[in-house]
């Protein structure tokens, strides 16, 4: 935890009346990296997800977002736009939320709103067409381009997002959440309904995003091959609690996830495992 | 019939339901007639002389109405079946479906032009001038209120109460101070937008049903404040002596320094008409303008983005509270400015000019015309306003008439006149969206 971290969730806790989504949860996202958080249904990883972008206010505990030159936020007192416009946190939803009947292009330039609404001068500049707006204008839609043409979907730009097919429209709300230009990216189950193939390529993205972007990454995933492949840290979570973390490899030797993946107690689990192998 | 292929008309042909479905489906029809009428036809009561209920029967009205429906059924499904592979096959050649293709694209400036002449041609017709200025005016609503129900998503059922302000704003303003119209436009559409943030505020939270509840009541809470503040609004007597609007200060009357007389030309009441309808159609085109270039910047496509997936909106950092605000501002600036319009034009406003059943008629063109699309806004206040009076000869079955057009309307084409939405910005080219994909907003 000494490390340099861009998110340090401390003491999270979550109530919904009486249930405890989230119980007393801590760790840290280091920055340029990319940090996964797993667990079985229900263990509350979305929750947390909610919390950390202000969809919900959490019940107790901190999240400090430190950026690249020092300056610190406390998100939970922000609340919902402004976690994404000032703390730069952008985000990425388990079933997917793009604008089905707008198209791909016009999906990306929402996605610029807050810079685009400050070049046409709230408007106004815009509405009598000054230079100062067309060039911003032209520059959202070059910074498009180059997302659509990441994603492969620089040919569909002028389609519905709608229309897409399913693993295009996932990386579209990447890109989409990209063009927010965030400090700190939140996916949350990116390769849900990916096949195999799509799966790769969407490692190969995210990975890509780390590298050229310098943004760090937070995900939430199902998919063990996506996680142990990208991820730097692992965080696995069960019954709101954290039960275990550490980098990939350490995690798929703990006996406490295999546990709680396999729903056995340990010895039984550990036997199950090398059984298997 | 040019371009049918064999495969494709032994596909239609296997759809066909044969001789003996279309039977049964009309003899279920006329039984079902037979049931219905049977005591509605079939039997007729009335009182009798000494009070007492007399009745007889009318069994041959009935077994005519009966035929008809089993004649009916069998018309109507044979009809379905003649139309149904046209949709799939396309009998019509495609030269010709370029050329309607081409007329659809031509149809703006068709209809614009056509506007422009209608004073020229109708020059003698001051009813018809008169259906002009009432059309547009309702074109104008209709685009105004497109912007806060077809780009937002924000179901707005008190429109009417904006339209009021203005009005109001303007006769007011007029009649104690003697400002002149080209003043006062402004301010009646300050004044309306205004009037529209009061009324965003404590709807934000809201959505569908209870959005359009309260937005019916604030209509209705304009329209009683206005008959109860007697001492303001002159209550239920409304504005009189309303001041004619003015070409940029000259008057036009037949005065020494009214218009005719400057020009050398003979004075005539026409003149203001022709003159107003102008003033109309500029104002129209003006909201047009507006809105066609608010929807290319941020602040339109983050209107639409509302209507589409508000969740998503916040995720993107745009505030939707503002965003929800000047939706609602521009529109009633806009219905302020018709308000404005129409105080001038009638001379004389009062509280019954600004009833429920405007807000209903404007939310109706903009739903008839497509919501979002300007082109079917327009078509539809001409169509719901023209034809109106159209029907004007039907006396009492006029509503009759009017109800069932909308509903074989809608039936028709569920998502109005022009259903389909144009993207804003494109890369390749301009191709237009499907109305299935595109929401309707959760207002």
């Amino acid at each position: 935890m000494s490390a340099d971290c861009i998110l340090n969730v401390d003491h999270l806790t979550m109530r919904f009346g009486g249930i405890v989504a989230v119980n007393d949860l801590s760790f840290g996202a280091e920055r340029n990296k990319i940090t996964a958080l797993i667990g079985p249904n229900g263990a509350g990883k979305t929750t947390v997800f909610n919390c950390i972008t202000g969809f919900y206010k959490p019940s107790g505990g901190s999240l400090k977002l430190t950026h690249d030159d020092g300056r610190k936020i406390q998100l939970e007192r922000l609340n919902d736009f402004r976690i994404s416009k000032q703390a730069k946190v952008a985000r990425t939803f388990q079933n997917i939320r793009l604008f089905p009947g707008m198209t791909a292009l016009e999906n990306l330039m929402v996605a610029q709103h807050n810079a685009l609404m400050l070049a046409s001068g709230l408007t106004f500049l815009g509405l009598i067409g000054a230079p100062s707006w067309r060039t911003a204008e032209k520059r959202a839609i070059d910074l498009s381009k180059l997302w659509l043409e990441r994603i492969g979907l620089l040919e569909r730009a002028d389609d519905a997002a709608g229309n897409l097919p399913y693993g295009d429209q996932r990386r579209l709300e990447i890109a989409r959440a990209m063009c927010t230009e965030p400090a700190l990216l939140c996916l949350d189950e990116p390769a849900a309904g990916l096949n195999a193939r799509e799966s790769a390529a969407l490692s190969e993205l995210l990975l890509s995003i780390r590298a050229e972007h310098g943004a760090s990454i937070l995900l939430i995933e199902h998919d063990m091959s996506v996680v142990m492949e990208i991820s730097d840290h692992v965080v696995v979570m069960d019954y709101g609690v954290k039960i275990s973390e550490g980098t990939p490899q350490q995690i798929r030797d703990d006996p406490k996830v295999i546990a709680a993946y396999l729903g056995a107690d340990e010895e039984e689990a550990i036997a199950v495992m090398e059984s298997g192998t | 019939m040019g371009v049918t292929t064999p495969a494709a008309h032994s596909s239609a042909a296997a759809q066909a339901p044969g001789a003996a479905f279309i039977f049964k489906k009309a003899l279920i029809s006329a039984l079902v007639a037979l049931v219905l009428f049977s005591l509605m036809i079939g039997v007729r009561t009335e009182a009798g002389s000494d009070g007492q209920l007399t009745y007889w029967t009318r069994f041959g009205d009935l077994a005519a109405m009966v035929a008809t429906v089993f004649g009916g059924s069998i018309v109507v499904e044979l009809l379905r079946q003649w139309w149904g592979p046209v949709g799939t096959v396309r009998i019509v050649p495609p030269s010709v479906q370029s050329g309607l293709a081409l007329a659809r694209r031509g149809i703006a400036p068709v209809l614009l032009t056509l506007t422009f002449l209608v004073p020229v041609i109708f020059y003698n017709e001051r009813y018809i001038l008169d259906l002009g200025i009432l059309v547009l005016t309702y074109v104008m609503l209709g685009w105004g209120l497109n912007v806060v129900v077809g780009l937002a998503g924000l179901l707005d059922l008190g429109y009417v109460a904006f339209y009021a302000v203005g009005a109001y704003s303007y006769a007011l303003l007029a009649t104690n101070f003697g400002l002149s119209f080209w003043i006062c436009l402004p301010l009646a559409g300050i004044l309306a937008a205004f009037c529209g943030v009061l009324l965003g505020f404590p709807v934000l939270r809201l959505r569908g049903d209870y959005l359009a509840i309260v937005t019916l009541a604030f209509g209705e809470i304009i329209r009683l404040v206005i008959i109860n503040w007697q001492s303001l609004t002159g209550g239920p007597n409304g504005v009189t002596g309303i001041p004619r609007p003015t070409l940029f200060g000259i008057p036009l009357t037949p005065a020494d320094d009214g218009l005719a007389a400057l020009l050398g030309i003979e004075f005539s009441p026409t003149h203001r008409i022709v003159f107003l309808f102008y003033l109309i159609l500029a104002l129209a085109l003006l909201t047009n303008w507006v809105t066609i270039r608010l929807r290319r910047l941020p602040i339109g496509r983050a209107w639409e983005a509302l209507r589409e997936d508000e969740v998503a909106c916040r995720a993107l950092g745009i505030n939707t509270t503002t965003t929800k605000l000047t939706a609602f501002a521009t529109g009633a600036m806009f219905g302020g400015l018709a308000g404005a319009f129409f105080a001038t034009r009638q001379g004389f406003i009062s509280p019954e000019s600004f009833t429920f059943h405007e807000s209903a008629l404007v939310l109706a063109i903009v739903v008839l015309g497509g919501m979002g699309s300007q082109l079917g806004v327009a078509l539809a206040a001409l169509v719901m306003i023209g034809g109106f009076e159209l029907f004007r000869g039907l006396e009492q079955f006029r509503m009759l008439v009017f109800g069932l057009a909308m509903v074989l309307l809608m039936i028709w084409r569920p998502r109005g006149l022009i259903g389909h939405r144009a993207p804003t910005v494109f890369l390749h080219h301009n191709q237009a969206i499907s109305s299935d994909l595109v929401k309707e907003g959760h207002g």
